[in-house]
């Protein structure tokens, strides 16, 4: 088992025939992820190559999914056109929107989720790396090579950092039931508790791993989800102890604000909580290692 | 992006929320005249982009043109927060005096993932610290980003502060002006601190204070034109201009990671292990011998640097690649200062041994690199 994507998932992916959505297109493909539709206004009618198969382009998110029963979006297009692509995808009526975009602005976030949660349309991101089953499918950027078919579900803000983690985990022999990255904007789609209902209630999930950072309070709020409504065990860690207050690390809501959003609240919370916070990424796959009883 | 106190009080004028007149005077000359054309009764104001300026004594009254020439005198070139005063805002007094002092802003709650207007009767004062102690004296309303603020949300904030019933109609035109203000210009913050009733019986903006969502800078021309460019340390400015993500910091430990949170994730162990970063360095993907050289460039135009600790993961861009590029870029920037890297992911064990042969310090693990990094500062001792 799994969550979110599986082999039965199909993908349409927005922005196919650009440079980096080509490249990545072609990346999952080669994984296994079953691509059966892009999309670029303009280019309907071209047909996208890659891994020895075709994958149709259209002109919308709505033909594409008409014609080939696409149930999964994903979004790699530049900031400016992103969340009109959003709203297209929820028009469409996929299950799932993942929009790997980085850079779109907080308050068009604000209207666009606001628009999903009307429509009860799952969205994961943007600015994220995606998700990734491993052996079933991959949609976004985590890259194949480094994951392998486990007990371990993987949510995370971050993206590198979290290749860390899973790869650290592989070479400990240890596999993912699915990787989840929920990305590092202030206003996104699935976050942190909602990813935790879906691994408590997936039952080859035995143990989970969440990475945070700094700004926000999603680690607060899923500290106290899972002192309630997670009986598996949950491993932590958190990103950015010596971010100076006021100034964004990159990521737009990694950002310390007055007093809130520090890595010291967020550890407090969750080690309040009942849940181990490694103090350096190096030791998270041996945590988990040593709470499997491996 | 922040803006100046004078550019966002005008912006908030054009969306009609009163402000005083005022003008912004880069001399003493200016500011002369600027008091006389006001009638002479003023108030001169450093602009910079930090709070506490009144307690630095970068804002100061004047009666007469002589005595605003002398408060500018006084401001311009001052060092407040380690930001030089290069230019005075001179607005003229509030009509009648100041009867009452309020809080307003617009801002975003991340949590309840809509804009929210924030207010308080007790203004003027800093506002993290009224949260802190009297949170009973803040009021916070969230807006409808389809809606806009509604006539009885302003009544309910009008209420709760206590505010005079014959000001409610005025008071809802600000809170709706300053949210459309939010909103035409993509700000992650519209602040008005404070908010005045004059001893006239008018509200007034006599403070104001905003800052701009950077992620909507592609559709706003007017708000890029009005960058001060002169705040922003050098290396940040050029950082911004080749599309890295660059934060200088304190220490002497030069850091450059591909991804934000690898990239923070560096800095804490660094700092576990007794180190201090030099800066907070994103590369983004790929790693590129070109891309690695600016960055380096960045780095090493701190001159506290005594050490570069680089950790790259290499996921779709393979290892090897990525070692490839780090010595083409070193080839590019010459230089005395050590290196540690540490290369992770697909064909890490390829790339390591690459910058082996080439003979540089490499670490399997973060912990490693970050040991090796500090012993490299106290060498350099």
């Amino acid at each position: 088992m799994s969550i979110l994507i599986d082999k039965n998932t199909r993908l349409v992916v927005s922005g196919i025939t650009g440079r980096e959505g080509s490249f990545h297109t072609a990346q999952m493909m080669e994984y296994g992820t079953n691509v059966v539709a892009g999309v670029t206004p303009g280019k309907g009618g071209q047909v996208f190559e890659a891994d020895g198969q075709e994958v149709p382009v259209f002109d919308t998110i709505a033909e594409a999914v008409d014609e080939t029963g696409a149930n999964t979006s994903m979004i790699i297009v530049p900031a400016r056109f992103a969340v009109d692509a959003i709203y297209e995808a929820a028009d469409a009526g996929v299950d799932l929107i993942v929009c790997l975009t980085e850079y779109i602005p907080v308050m068009d976030m604000i209207g666009a989720r606001a628009y999903l949660d009307a429509k009860g349309i799952r969205l994961l991101g943007p600015n994220c790396p995606g998700l990734l089953t491993p052996g079933q499918s991959k949609v976004g950027f985590i890259p194949g090579s480094i994951a392998m078919p486990g007990p371990v579900g993987v949510v995370s803000k971050s993206g590198t950092l979290t290749y860390e983690v899973i790869d650290a985990l592989t070479r400990l022999g240890i596999g993912q039931t699915t990787c989840v990255g929920i990305g590092g904007d202030p206003i996104n789609g699935t976050d942190f508790i909602d990813v935790l209902k879906l691994f408590e209630a997936d039952p080859d999930t035995k143990h989970i791993v969440m990475i945070g950072e700094i700004g926000g309070n999603l680690e607060e709020q899923a500290a106290a989800f899972i002192k309630e409504h997670v009986s598996k065990p949950v491993t932590s860690f958190i990103a950015g102890r010596t971010a100076p207050p006021g100034r964004r690390m990159g990521h737009a809501g990694a950002i310390i604000e007055g007093k809130s959003g520090t890595a010291e609240g967020k550890i407090a919370a969750l080690r309040d909580a009942g849940i181990p916070v490694a103090d350096n990424p190096d030791d998270i796959a041996r945590i988990v290692a040593e709470r499997m009883g491996m | 992006m922040n803006l100046h106190e004078y550019q966002a009080k005008r912006l908030f004028a054009e969306h009609g929320v009163p402000i005083p007149n005022g003008e912004v005077a880069r001399s003493e000359e200016e500011a002369r005249q600027i008091a006389a054309d006001l009638g002479g009764h003023v108030v001169v104001k450093a602009q910079v982009h930090t709070g506490g300026r009144g307690k630095a004594g970068g804002v100061k009254l004047a009666h007469s043109p002589e005595e605003a020439a002398a408060a500018a005198h006084q401001i311009l070139g001052m060092d407040i927060k380690g930001l030089t005063v290069h230019q005075v805002l001179v607005d003229e007094l509030a009509p009648g005096g100041i009867d009452q002092e309020i809080y307003l802003a617009v801002l975003i709650d991340r949590a309840k993932r809509r804009p929210m207007i924030m207010a308080s009767a007790a203004g003027g004062m800093d506002i993290e610290q009224v949260a802190e102690e009297t949170p009973e004296k803040i009021i916070k309303v969230h807006v409808d980003p389809f809606l806009g603020v509604k006539g009885y949300q302003s009544n309910y904030i009008a209420g709760k502060m206590g505010l005079p019933r014959e000001l409610w109609r005025d008071f809802h035109k600000i809170t709706s002006s300053l949210y459309s203000c939010f909103k035409a210009n993509d700000a992650s913050l519209t602040e008005i601190n404070p908010l005045v009733i004059t001893g006239e019986g008018k509200l007034m903006a006599v403070d104001g204070k905003m800052s701009i969502d950077d992620n909507s800078l592609f559709r706003l021309p007017a708000i890029v034109e009005m960058r001060d460019t002169s705040e922003e340390p050098e290396a940040e400015q050029k950082a911004r201009e080749a599309g890295i993500n660059f934060i200088k910091l304190d220490g002497n430990i030069g850091c450059m990671v591909n991804g934000a949170g690898l990239a923070m994730t560096t800095m804490d162990v660094t700092k576990l292990f007794g180190g201090a970063p030099a800066n907070f360095l994103d590369i983004g993907g790929g790693a590129k011998a070109e891309q690695v050289a600016t960055a380096l460039r960045l780095i090493l135009s701190d001159e506290n640097v005594e050490a570069v600790l680089i950790n790259i993961f290499g996921g779709i861009t393979r290892g090897d690649e990525v070692a490839k590029g780090i010595i083409a870029a070193l080839e590019q920037v010459k230089t005395d200062i050590p290196f540690v890297v540490r290369l992770a992911g697909t064909n890490a064990a390829e790339g390591m041994a690459i910058l082996a042969d080439a003979e540089m310090e490499t670490a399997v693990t973060l912990s490693d690199a970050a040991q090796k990094a500090v012993a490299l500062t106290k060498e350099a001792k």
